[in-house]
């Protein structure tokens, strides 16, 4: 049985076939088999279009990813009008860059300091803002994050290489609902002559969802 | 439901284990089911409905299957639920009907109006005054729906805050069932951590969760919150009560009998899988 492991490095543990769930290839045959037919039966029914199918992928596979987050947290560090709004308003605020809809009709942004650390979840499934931040990644969708980030969220963040002080608060946002939050993460020192787009190099998924902060090192 | 997948302040799950160079999708089949998910999903249930047939799943399954595996149980369970697709369908891939829909399927070009616009759960109608203000005390209720509900056990029957009155939003506990959207107020809740964990946990750490009005109580006060959070967000903001007047108000208005969910089966591994 597990049992809290702060000081053991996980990351260089090989994969926990328990968690990372990998099928053999008799498995995934059987899979690829089963939505095949699945997905022959929806189109001799008139209800999807194969062509349409690929292009719903293709749409998460290019032109939604982290990379859309950037771009916000950016602006916001460099534009200060605009950090206001995207505190107040985020959905209109993200929406100014062109990012919009499914799974992001609805946005908060909640904006890290040094006092406060804010870190996202959805314990009851995978609710994730997909049109800042893509699909998200395996782990925000399992069970020892959605599980232990609510109740001991100063060791869950140890694991991503996130240590924080006794004296920060830390705020966990448990997506219930179809409100759907981002972190606004610190922007960190030594960066004030970088510009936006160099600047939004810097920013990543994980520092979005909240479980690192940004750093000037890749 | 009270399942497995509501996970929240459960302990026994180790750690957090990443994958690195992760891919969006691992197989082909789980690209296809996300878009065909995505596509289909309409057809046989609401979101919340879909939300909760993957609730439905057999536990182990659900706790030992991975995340796309979810959402192939979920779709095809809902599908033979709703007529769309028959066992022998699945069993055989061949179509024993066509054509069950005069609308045509989305065509490609759809694709990114679709996305972009989204499909928005807030709304006009249903009851659009907020009861609660910003800075209110409130409990929540000690509710276990045989159905689906976003109230997490590790919630229940603990003293919170509101933080954020977000608007008028579509009621998953009915809308999973077919029974109706019965828009209401939604609010971003505070709580302590220690309010949630005991006295162990960090003293100054709080746990925000997005709550329904149906899911909340006020909580009795004599005297109004000394400190008011400063507002973050431009939702509809009401008028400064008393705590007096909010308990009138309450006791004048009786919320309407919530409608029994009607419990569905459990999606076994064997009811949802055919190859």
């Amino acid at each position: 049985m597990s049992t809290q492991h702060d000081d053991h490095d996980h990351h260089s543990a090989g994969p926990d076939p328990r968690t990372l769930k990998h099928h053999t290839p008799a498995q995934t045959q059987a899979l690829e088999e089963r939505v095949r037919k699945i997905e022959t039966l929806l189109v001799a029914k008139g209800l999807v279009n194969p062509a349409t199918l690929d292009k719903m992928a293709e749409t998460y596979e290019h032109d939604l990813g982290p990379m859309n987050g950037a771009r916000v947290v950016a602006r916001a560090w460099t534009d200060p009008a605009y950090k206001k709004r995207l505190l107040t308003n985020a959905t209109a605020a993200i929406g100014e860059l062109g990012f919009s809809g499914l799974q992001g009709e609805h946005m908060v942004v909640v904006e890290n300091t040094p006092k406060v650390h804010n870190v996202v979840t959805c314990t009851l499934c995978s609710c994730y803002p997909w049109p800042v931040l893509g699909l998200p990644p395996t782990w925000y969708k399992s069970a020892p994050y959605r599980s232990r980030i609510v109740i001991e969220p100063r060791s869950v963040l140890r694991e991503f290489g996130t240590d924080l002080d006794e004296s920060v608060e830390i705020r966990v946002w448990d997506s219930s609902a179809e409100i759907r939050y981002m972190v606004l993460p610190e922007r960190p020192r030594g960066t004030e002559r970088m510009n936006e787009a160099d600047l939004a190099q810097l920013v990543t998924r994980d520092a979005m969802i909240g479980v690192t902060k940004v750093t000037t090192k890749s | 439901m009270n399942g497995v997948h509501d996970m929240g302040g459960m302990t026994c799950f180790g750690p957090v284990v990443r994958e690195k160079d992760e891919p969006l999708f691992h197989a082909p089949w789980e690209r296809r089911v996300f878009a065909m998910t995505m596509l289909g999903m309409g057809r046989v249930a609401t979101l919340d409905g879909f939300r909760h047939a993957v609730e439905r799943m057999d536990p182990a399954h659900y706790l030992e299957s991975s995340y796309y595996e979810h959402w192939l149980t979920a779709f095809e369970a809902l599908a033979l639920e709703k007529g769309l697709l028959t066992q022998e369908e699945l069993a055989s891939g061949l179509a024993s009907t066509t054509k069950i829909s005069d609308q045509p399927p989305l065509p490609p070009e759809a694709v990114p109006v679709v996305v972009s616009h989204g499909a928005p759960c807030s709304r006009k109608t249903g009851r659009q005054k907020p009861r609660f203000n910003v800075g209110d005390r409130v409990t929540t209720k000690n509710l276990n729906p045989t159905g689906h509900t976003r109230l997490p056990r590790y919630v229940r029957g603990r003293a919170g805050e509101i933080h954020i009155v977000h608007g008028t939003f579509v009621y998953p506990d009915t809308n999973a069932h077919s029974q109706g959207e019965r828009p209401q107020p939604l609010y971003c809740v505070r709580f302590d951590a220690r309010e949630l964990w005991g006295p162990n946990a960090a003293r100054r750490d709080h746990l925000y969760i997005d709550l329904w009005e149906d899911y909340l109580t006020p909580v009795e006060s004599s005297q109004p919150a000394t400190k008011k959070p400063r507002v973050i967000q431009k939702a509809k903001i009401t008028s400064t009560k008393k705590a007096t007047s909010v308990r009138k108000a309450a006791a004048t208005k009786p919320t309407a009998k919530k409608p029994q969910a009607k419990g569905k089966t459990v999606i076994t591994k064997r009811t949802a899988q055919r190859s």
